[in-house]
């Protein structure tokens, strides 16, 4: 019995897939801003391609087997693709399902005198479909979750910028809660940085860090250290007055580490270390 | 969970032994995308734990295995010996504690450079260290 | 046997260090160094670090065990081009290496060494008057 079905989606490859083409570009949800029909058709028939020609006799329902394998590869590519684009999980899902009612279709024009055996084609078909969908899903949201990742990447990148401010001397905002990874990231950049541009002074500007407690403390202590240890020297600027308050309240001892209220007079120190001036030039003078 | 997907076992009885097994375990870090940091306080704990073991127990084994648990690949080492074995475990993890004329920073140290530190010790038996360092932690 | 060389350049000593450092080997520059200093008289010691890939708790020791030494000899230590990521180990091991100077490269070291030196001769120099002084 299943011997005509596989037979039979071979033989109607073509009409599945304009049927396939035909619901999917019926559909309303479909992103022709994302996706091309060209592209669109390309992909449907690669899936059909492969679904139809690994399908054999003793693996049409066991979707364990090897052969399929390609059809789940194929199919799992292309929701990851999906996923990276853009598309929701109902647009992703809509083009599973909509082959399956292509088949389906495709399938009740054929056997039409033999109810019992339509039926228990159908099932068989519907089981396949199914799992796919799953499969489909399920290759969706490790698609999303490695762009979540990638994202979460690019944000500790983004949100620890070292600024070479003046010859010399770099300045690293840390905007957001410092915790111990971060601190991390934020250590190795600004090692990395004093090497490569050879400066002498680092001001850490904690302005846009929202609370400083005795473990935000132990990473900055530890950021200083080890800034120190490489032969640079690290001020801490932009200590806001609760900062203050809840350092001395928490007994965290900032003695030894040369601490400014803002980036400005951190600045200011820092060019008095260097032995530079900053002088307003008299307006009579032409530039 | 974690698995082990390699292993190696390495003997240290000599000084060259030494430089020898701190070479596998940087291979072995830089087989699974260590970074640089990462791979530096490895090396560093190892560093401090086949000391400990050629200065009280005049050398051991060592087993560096890379071992991987969900998404995330590590090395893990073993260092294994039959010397006279740690009296007083919790004295030996403070910071400045040493029988030794050291600066008694090895134990606690290496702790803190690690991911998973664990210590066993039996008088007159051995010492048994295992640490894990995972590549992104 | 392996030797780290020193070498002198006026009022100081240099060591490069291009190896991994094991245990007899620092044993060995702790003694040399002390000798040389003694020997030349020498006013600064520089060491430069920046092809170590890791310095552990006896290395470290020995480097802070160098300074000390050349303390009492009346020489100033800097170490000069340590790596992030060894700085980042040596702290989280515990090992700020109190008391040792350090600069980013040999130049901002030698600079260093120099106005060290410098301000310490301004200081006897200073005294000296102090002494005068108090003798007239």
């Amino acid at each position: 019995m299943s011997l005509k079905t596989h037979q039979l989606l071979k033989n109607k490859k073509k009409t599945i897939l304009e049927l396939w083409m035909k619901n999917q570009l019926a559909d309303e949800s479909l992103r022709e801003d994302l996706i091309s029909n060209d592209e669109l058709r390309s992909q449907s028939e690669e899936l059909i391609d492969a679904l139809v020609s690994n399908l054999s006799l003793e693996n049409f329902t066991n979707l364990e087997s090897d052969e399929w394998s390609p059809v789940i590869e194929i199919l799992g590519g292309i929701s990851i693709t999906r996923a990276r684009q853009g598309f929701s999980p109902r647009e992703t899902g809509n083009f599973v399902f909509s082959l399956k009612e292509a088949i389906l279709d495709v399938l009740q024009q054929e056997v039409t005198n033999d109810p019992a055996k339509l039926f228990s084609e159908s099932m068989k078909v519907n089981r396949i479909m199914d799992s796919l969908s799953v499969v489909t899903f399920e290759t969706f949201i490790k698609g999303r979750e490695e762009v979540i990742l990638r994202q979460t990447d690019e944000i500790t990148e983004i949100s620890t910028p070292v600024i070479r401010v003046w010859e010399g001397i770099l300045a690293l905002p840390i905007i957001g809660t410092l915790d111990s990874a971060r601190t991390q990231i934020v250590m190795e950049n600004l090692l990395q940085e004093i090497v490569e541009t050879g400066s002498s002074i680092a001001i850490l500007d904690i302005s846009g860090v929202p609370a400083v407690d005795s473990l935000v403390a132990q990473h900055l202590i530890k950021t200083v250290s080890a800034t120190r240890l490489m032969g640079a020297e690290c001020i801490i600027s932009g200590i806001r007055p609760e900062i203050a308050q809840t350092v001395v309240h928490l007994g965290i001892d900032l003695s030894n580490i040369i601490t400014k209220a803002t980036l400005a007079s951190a600045l200011a120190y820092s060019f008095k270390v260097m032995r530079l001036e900053v002088k307003k030039i008299s307006t009579l003078t032409k530039l | 969970m974690i698995l082990s997907l390699s292993k190696d076992t390495i003997q240290v009885l000599k000084e060259q032994d030494v430089v020898f097994l701190k070479n596998r375990v940087k291979e072995t870090a830089v087989k699974i995308k260590m970074g640089l940091v990462n791979q530096t306080r490895l090396l560093t704990a190892c560093s401090e734990l086949v000391r400990n073991m050629m200065r009280y127990a005049d050398g051991g084994v060592c087993i560096i295995e890379v071992v991987s648990s969900g998404r995330n690949n590590g090395v893990r080492l073993t260092f294994s010996d039959r010397g006279p074995g740690i009296p007083d475990i919790a004295a030996a993890m403070r910071d400045g504690f040493s029988t030794g004329k050291s600066l008694g920073l090895g134990l606690p140290g290496t702790k803190r450079l690690v991911n998973e530190f664990d210590i066993k010790s039996k008088m007159g038996e051995g010492t048994v260290v295992t640490i894990v360092k995972w590549a992104n932690g | 046997m392996d030797k780290i060389p020193i070498l002198r350049m006026g009022a100081f000593l240099l060591v490069t260090i291009q190896v991994d450092l094991y245990d007899r080997l620092a044993l060995n520059l702790e003694a040399d160094l002390v000798k040389m200093v003694n020997k030349t008289n020498a006013k600064g010691v520089l060491i430069d670090i920046s092809a170590v890939s890791i310095v552990d708790s006896f290395m470290g020791r020995i480097i802070g065990n160098i300074a000390s030494m050349s303390k009492i000899l009346d020489a100033e230590t800097v170490v000069v081009g340590m790596q992030p990521a060894v700085a980042i180990t040596l702290i989280e091991l515990g090992l700020p290496l109190k008391g040792v100077h350090t600069a980013l490269d040999m130049e901002k070291g030698m600079n260093m060494l120099k106005s060290m030196i410098d301000s310490n001769e301004e200081d006897t120099d200073e005294d000296q008057t102090d002494y005068d002084l108090i003798a007239e």
